[in-house]
């Protein structure tokens, strides 16, 4: 195997409470776009760190041209000719475009000749088909131009292998087809090219073969050419297993609507449209699970219902009422409780006690509060009863949140939101890095509150939680929902191909 | 290069580290003063005997105490109010002169003819006015613009200090003395708008002394239990969590900032009203009364009523430095010491949020 650029064998990489890589055997061919394909926490970030150096693993070996190489730092692994342009950049944006570039270069010489780096620069970027300016500013350029600089910046250095993580996730469509352009200009001249996604449709149309991860272990390797998306959805999420369906105490009365959304559109915070046209109902005691790879939308979608984004078109109403464009307060009094996926920094304030976080939502109410003064003893005793109520192991009322159990964290933020009489709530990733006790826990709490006629949007990336627990499953792709089908006709294939965004008959 | 003693960060700050601290570092800070003085050839229990008479013992120590401590309680708190909302106002030196200005014109224009008691509390509330209109400048920079209030407030208090200035230099200033030739001072108020003075307890104590101690009490019932200081505990410690209840940021910083500011106002006003009795552009700038409330809310870590005793404490302090000066104690020294004792509280502020640590004891270290 003479023209193996990489070879990764019985690669291991734990962290506390997590294998992240677990045996992943992996191989790259000189010249070749080699897809690493995944969902997310699947692994590939920390695979493509041990590689570049950043991790060192816990077991395992990595060949570099059929030799055995070990980096000691991502300086090391450049060095050996392995580049990286990470998913988040890191460049200085009052320099300009030729600064970064040569930024950290140990041959940069100590009297910078600003012209001659230009040039060379330019040339570069002409080779490869890339368009940016080398003295532009790094602030002045779009997402798009600052990840050519990241590439130029690793091509600058030789590298002969590079690997892009997710480099798709912050460019446009028209920006991403450029880049795909520039990976197959260096792959014609020699160069291997590692291309970590999770967009299925990418993956089919830029690389030459694809290796798929799930859990931390390798699925396999296929070439792109004998494979469908098809094929790589169910490698990507696994061949659907057996799993139980939660039984309803009192059945979903999707005919009875509780909350509604028409045509809504919104931004993310960079200002790009995040949201396009939604339209979902979820009607009385009814769970909706909202399928999708993180980073579809999810976020401003819960925001946006839970009044904390302004949408930019359409309407919102609960119980029928219209919910005013992004006040938090009129939703919460409207009858919207969420459940934020950050919940210790969004959901909670983590320096506070647990009584003063019990008592976010209402404190404004007369119970609480009279004359703009709390009646803090109310509040202690609110705190105490929910605590009992809720089971949240904690000393007392009086401890600060950020010092209890991730658990006991989402146990008192289900119970505050609950008690806010809700009808309608908003739970995103509810039982993310919960251990299966408290997974178990919420998931009950969330089932017993439909049972008691709350209306719920699930928003979670587990598929398994979604299939078990909704009723109706909504499938996000680039801000849209790509799909609406009952849970009970629902496959894992089907959903991991509209998760990666393949086209699809919407069933209805 | 491992230094054997490393700084932990404390999970749960106990409450008795809240008084235990700052004596300790008091008592270290009159430790290795003792030492500096011992090596000037001073007797250091002489010296810290006379800076506690001249301070803190006599009847007349204690009047000039608390006259110095006045307006430094007041530019304390203006700067514990805004802290605590993460707002870094250290405009308050600014804040506090354009109060005066405002004090100052509305006794100039009210003295001879309205009520006593009217024109006092006109007074104040024109100090408030003043000092909040000027803050929220700061404030409505950084909620509408986020622009850095630290560099903002600090330049206007230049400004301030112009404005002042221009006020009695300027020949047709309202606030201008028309009588002064030669060097321009400020219009003398009448009698009638001073400020009264209490006998308490055998020394005097003027009212905006006790304006300062009503404005401390209102101040830590806002924090500890009005909604709005909810709300601010809220914004400091999570500003996603307060979107994610809906409490309007923006407004609450403008309003804090108000606050702070007309803190800071009553400060300039009671220069007026209780001491100065005119516009005196430069004994205000003489003192860098803001910036040492500064010091003062750092020192009572925020706390309002705090603030009243690091005030005392501060304004003794610097009394008793300036009557310790003399031919055989040069100010460097009282400077030294006062540094000392300021150096050695906020070094110990350290303590009560992170505990130290043996490197032998504990297990490997993580490379952070
Ligand atoms: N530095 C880290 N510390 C602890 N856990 C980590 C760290 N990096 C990644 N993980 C965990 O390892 C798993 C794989 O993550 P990652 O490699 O980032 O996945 P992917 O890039 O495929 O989304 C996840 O469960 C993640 O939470
Ligand atoms: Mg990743």
């Amino acid at each position: 195997m003479t023209n193996s650029a990489v070879r990764m064998t019985g690669v291991v990489k734990r962290f506390p409470g997590v294998v992240a890589n677990d045996g992943v055997n992996f191989e790259v061919l000189k010249g070749e776009v080699h897809a690493l394909l995944g969902e997310n926490g699947a692994g590939k970030s920390t695979l493509s760190n041990i590689l570049t150096g950043l991790y060192r693993p816990d077991e395992g070996t990595i060949e570099l041209n059929g030799s055995p190489v070990v980096f000691g730092s991502p300086k090391a692994a450049l060095d050996a000719g392995i580049g990286m342009v990470h998913q988040h950049f890191r460049l200085v944006e009052p320099f300009t475009v030729a600064e970064n570039v040569i930024l950290g270069n140990p041959e940069t010489p100590f009297v910078i000749d600003t012209g001659t780096t230009a040039e060379r620069v330019a040339e570069l970027a002409r080779r490869y088909d890339m368009a940016v300016d080398p003295n532009a500013k790094i602030w002045q350029l779009s997402v798009g131009e600052q990840q050519r600089v990241e590439i130029l910046k690793v091509l600058y250095r030789g590298a002969q292998v590079l690997i892009l993580d997710e480099p798709t996730a912050v460019l446009t469509p028209i920006e991403a087809e450029a880049l795909f352009r520039t990976l197959r200009a260096m792959t014609a001249e020699g160069r291997t090219v590692i291309f970590i996604s999770h967009k299925l449709d990418e993956v089919m149309s830029v690389s030459d073969r694809i290796t798929v991860l799930r859990g931390g272990r390798t699925v396999g390797t296929v070439n792109t050419r004998d494979t469908s998306t098809r094929e790589l959805a169910s490698m990507m999420v696994g061949r659907s297993v057996e799993f139980s369906r939660v039984v309803r105490q009192s059945p979903a009365d999707p005919g009875n609507v509780v909350l509604s959304l028409t045509n809504v559109n919104c931004e993310d915070d960079r200002g790009r449209q995040a949201l396009h046209e939604v339209t979902v109902t979820v009607g009385r005691g009814e769970i909706v699970g909202v399928a999708g790879v993180a980073g579809n939308g999810q976020r401003e979608l819960a925001e946006v219902i839970a009044g904390m984004r302004s949408s930019t078109g359409g309407t919102i109403t609960v119980s029928g009422n219209e919910v005013p464009n992004g006040r938090a307060r009129a939703a919460i009094a409207g009858g919207v409780a969420h459940v934020p996926e950050d919940r210790l920094h969004t959901g909670l304030a983590a320096g506070h006690s647990v009584e003063d976080n019990m008592a976010l939502k209402n404190y404004r109410t007369p119970l609480l509060s009279r004359f703009g003064l709390l009646k803090r003893n109310v509040i202690t005793s609110q705190a105490g009863d929910l605590v009992s109520k809720y089971d949240v192991k904690t000393p007392d009322t009086a401890t600060p949140v950020r010092l209890l159990s991730g658990g006991n964290v989402q146990k008192v933020l289900l119970a505050r939101e609950f008690s806010t009489n809700p009808r309608v709530l908003i739970a995103a990733s509810p039982t993310r890095g919960l251990d299966v006790g408290a997974i178990e826990t919420v998931r009950g709490r969330l089932v017993e509150a439909a049972d008691s006629g709350v209306g719920i949007l699930l928003i979670s990336e587990d598929l398994e939680e979604i299939m078990s627990l909704a009723d109706r499953i909504v499938v996000m792709y680039e801000g849209r929902l790509v799909a609406d089908i009952p849970a009970s006709q629902a496959t894992r294939e089907q959903l991991g191909l509209l998760m990666g965004g393949a086209k699809m008959e919407v069933t209805r | 290069m491992k230094s054997p003693i490393r700084l932990e960060r404390r999970l749960e700050q106990p409450r008795w580290l809240n008084w235990a601290i700052p004596l300790i570092s008091l008592l270290g800070a009159l430790v290795v003063g003792g030492l500096v003085l011992l090596a000037t050839g001073k007797n250091p229990l002489d010296v810290y005997w006379r800076i506690l008479d001249r301070g803190f013992l006599s009847e007349r120590s204690i009047t000039g105490t608390l006259r110095t401590a006045t307006p430094l309680a007041f530019t304390g708190l203006c700067a514990a109010a805004a802290f605590r909302l993460g707002v870094i106002n250290i405009g308050g030196e600014g804040q506090l002169y354009v109060g005066a200005v405002g004090a100052a014109l509305v006794g100039l224009w009210m003295g001879g003819s309205a009520p006593v008691g009217i024109t006092i509390i006109v007074m104040v509330v024109a100090g408030m006015v003043f000092g909040a209109m000027y803050a929220s400048i700061v404030g409505v920079l950084r909620s509408q613009f986020n622009t850095n209030e630290i560099i903002t407030s600090l330049m206007l208090n230049y400004i301030a200090g112009i404005i002042l200035n221009y006020l009695i230099f300027n020949s047709r200033s309202y606030w201008r003395d028309p009588r002064s030739v030669g060097f321009p001072s400020g219009k003398p108020l009448e009698e009638r708008t001073h400020w009264p003075t209490y006998e308490l307890f055998g020394f005097s104590v003027a009212f905006g002394f006790l304006l300062a101690i009503a404005a401390a009490v209102v101040l830590w019932v806002i924090y500890k239990r009005s909604r709005l200081g909810f709300e601010i505990g809220i914004i400091a410690d999570s500003p996603r969590a307060a979107r994610y209840v809906g409490i309007r940021t923006k407004w609450t910083i403008v309003a804090v900032t108000a606050m702070s500011g007309a803190l800071a106002g009553i400060g300039g006003a009671s220069q007026v009203g209780d001491f100065a009795h005119y516009l005196d552009a430069k004994g205000l700038q003489l003192n860098n009364f803001g910036y040492t409330g500064i010091v003062v809310a750092a020192l009572a870590r925020l706390n309002p009523l705090g603030a009243i005793l690091v005030a005392v404490l501060l304004g003794g302090l610097t009394n008793a430095g300036y009557s310790l000066q003399g031919p055989d104690f040069p100010s460097g020294l009282v400077g030294t010491l006062q540094g000392l004792i300021l150096f050695t509280a906020v070094a110990g502020e350290i303590l009560t949020k992170y505990r130290l640590r043996s490197n032998r004891a504990g297990t490997k270290a993580v490379a952070a």
